[in-house]
């Protein structure tokens, strides 16, 4: 409870008080290349893997010859773009961005490089932290679209290759019931989820104290605490938006 | 002129600075000097604002710096150069960018000017080859005179150094100390120099402060040091000397 007190406070430091515009803009667009190419290979990837998978499973699932084939396509467009998309990506974002962000800036304040900027007059936490929170916003989103498309193409390559079904079913399915909000609830997720990997690996970083070791600790922390608070913020999304 | 009085600096109950004054001159270099966890560190950030003190004051040639409002902070602020123990360089930047950083902060110099000004202050440390190098790619020594052309880029006034030879061969930490005292006079910087080296207290100290369990225990220059009074500081000394007999011996 004091921690998320404390984490509260730093948000607020972080918005006081900030440095001019045009500082911003530069270091978002440089946080934004470093933390899209950190984390679009794995992203890609696992996504790919997944939408496979999903589709492979499901023409396993489906024994009775009463199912449609085309349930393959859709099952699979519905499970990548309402969770594994945007949540998945969260997960895998955490993992990358994250632990490099807690790393990052953890050592920055160990080594009294925090200390350097403030002694220069410069709000430390917004300066490091506000580009890295609103690249992780942008970036998060246009990911988890990516992951969304390349898990239905995943799904559609298990199809040709496994011999799962006639592709026009799959090709069906993904287009058959589509409920158009399910695209823009996926990509307010992925924005929000953007938003607790980035804030709370910077928090972890930024409140190290101590040496090598915490700075390792942090990191670990920055990526359990963040998925923990993906997994949370998941549900009450659902609950809220879906209803 | 740098006035502190009466900071008193509380940790969790723990009692790390009680009630020191001082006064350090423009134009000297000015030592604290003391065991190591008496609460050098702690008093050096107080001074520059990294923390806030319990209660005194701070002084910077007559401002007030804990009582002034952010906008006359930051004009201080842009005054203050600071060499940190680790150096502290951005790694992520070169050694230019590094020398460059405050002028980017508070300058509204052009892009030229800056070049013009990062370049002088690399050649004023002797370091004008190593300009595109990253900080990781550089010695300990190096890095402490990049720390010092990034602390005299503003054209400061003050100039504050935790530990400024510490993990330095002592050739390397006899150049630094020089190099302090030199822009020290050249510049006529009001200098303030946290140390536990009795070579360099020796060499540079024009005013020493010296600090016991976060008390101040006595004041003077290295002429006088000799002759101190306290047994704390004698004891401070003795060891220092043994310590170097022992050096010596090796
Ligand atoms: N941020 C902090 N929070 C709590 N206690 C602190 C903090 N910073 C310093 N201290 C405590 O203050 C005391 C003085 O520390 P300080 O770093 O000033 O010592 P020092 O004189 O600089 O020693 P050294 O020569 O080893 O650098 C230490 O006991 C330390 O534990
Ligand atoms: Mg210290």
């Amino acid at each position: 409870m004091r921690r998320l007190g404390e984490y509260l406070i730093f948000l607020w430091k972080m918005f006081s008080n900030r440095e001019s515009f045009s500082t911003y803009l530069k270091l978002f667009f440089q946080e934004c290349v470093t933390i899209g190419i950190n984390s679009l290979f794995l992203i890609g990837f696992v996504s790919l893997f997944v939408g496979a998978v999903i589709a492979l499973q499901m023409a396993y699932n489906i024994v009775s010859p009463l199912l449609p084939k085309y349930i393959i396509g859709l099952a699979t467009r519905e499970m990548m773009i309402l969770e594994m998309a945007p949540t998945l990506s969260a997960i895998v974002f955490a993992g990358k961005v994250g632990s490099q962000i807690a790393g990052g800036i953890g050592t920055m304040r160990i080594t009294e490089q925090i200390d350097a900027l403030e002694v220069m007059g410069i709000n430390s936490a917004s300066y490091l932290v506000l580009p890295k929170i609103f690249a992780g916003m942008v970036m998060l989103p246009a990911l988890a679209v990516l992951s969304g498309a390349l898990g239905i193409w995943g799904g559609w390559l298990a199809t040709i290759f496994g011999d799962l079904s006639p592709v026009e079913d799959y090709i069906y399915g993904i287009q058959n019931q589509f409920v158009a909000f399910e695209v823009p609830f996926a990509i307010i997720k992925a924005f929000v989820f953007g938003f607790i990997v980035t804030s709370i690996s910077a928090f972890k970083g930024y409140n190290v104290k101590g040496g090598a070791l915490e700075v390792g600790r942090a990191s670990t922390e920055a990526v359990t605490t963040s998925c923990i608070a993906i997994l949370a913020a998941d549900f009450i999304l659902a609950d809220t938006l879906l209803s | 002129m740098i006035e502190i009085k009466n900071i008193q600096k509380t940790f969790q109950g723990k009692t790390v600075l009680s009630d020191i004054s001082a006064t350090f001159e423009q134009g000297k270099t000015n030592m604290i000097i003391g065991a190591s966890g008496t609460g050098k560190s702690v008093l050096l950030k107080t001074i520059v604002g990294l923390f806030e003190p319990d209660a005194g004051s701070v002084f910077y040639d007559g401002r007030d710096f804990h009582q002034s409002n952010r906008k006359e902070q930051k004009i201080i602020r842009s005054e203050i150069g600071m060499l940190f123990q680790g150096s502290a360089l951005f790694d992520s930047l070169t050694v230019a960018d590094n020398v460059r950083f405050p002028l980017n902060v508070h300058s509204k110099m052009s892009e030229s000017e800056k070049d013009d000004r990062v370049n002088t202050c690399l050649k004023r440390v002797g370091l004008e080859q190593a300009a595109n190098k990253m900080p990781s790619e550089i010695s300990g020594g190096m890095q402490k005179r990049v720390g010092i052309a990034r602390a005299i880029v503003m054209k400061s006034q003050y100039l504050f150094c935790d530990e400024p030879n510490s993990g330095l061969d002592p050739q390397t930490a006899w150049m630094i100390d020089q190099l302090i005292h030199e822009i020290t006079d050249e510049f006529n910087l009001t200098t303030v120099i946290v140390s536990h080296d009795m070579n360099s207290v020796m060499e540079i100290g024009e005013y020493i402060m010296f600090m016991y369990q976060g008390l101040k225990i006595w004041e003077g220059n290295k002429d006088t040091i000799l002759d101190a009074e306290p047994k704390e500081l004698r004891d401070f000394l003795f060891s220092n000397k043994l310590v170097r007999t022992f050096k010596g011996m090796q």
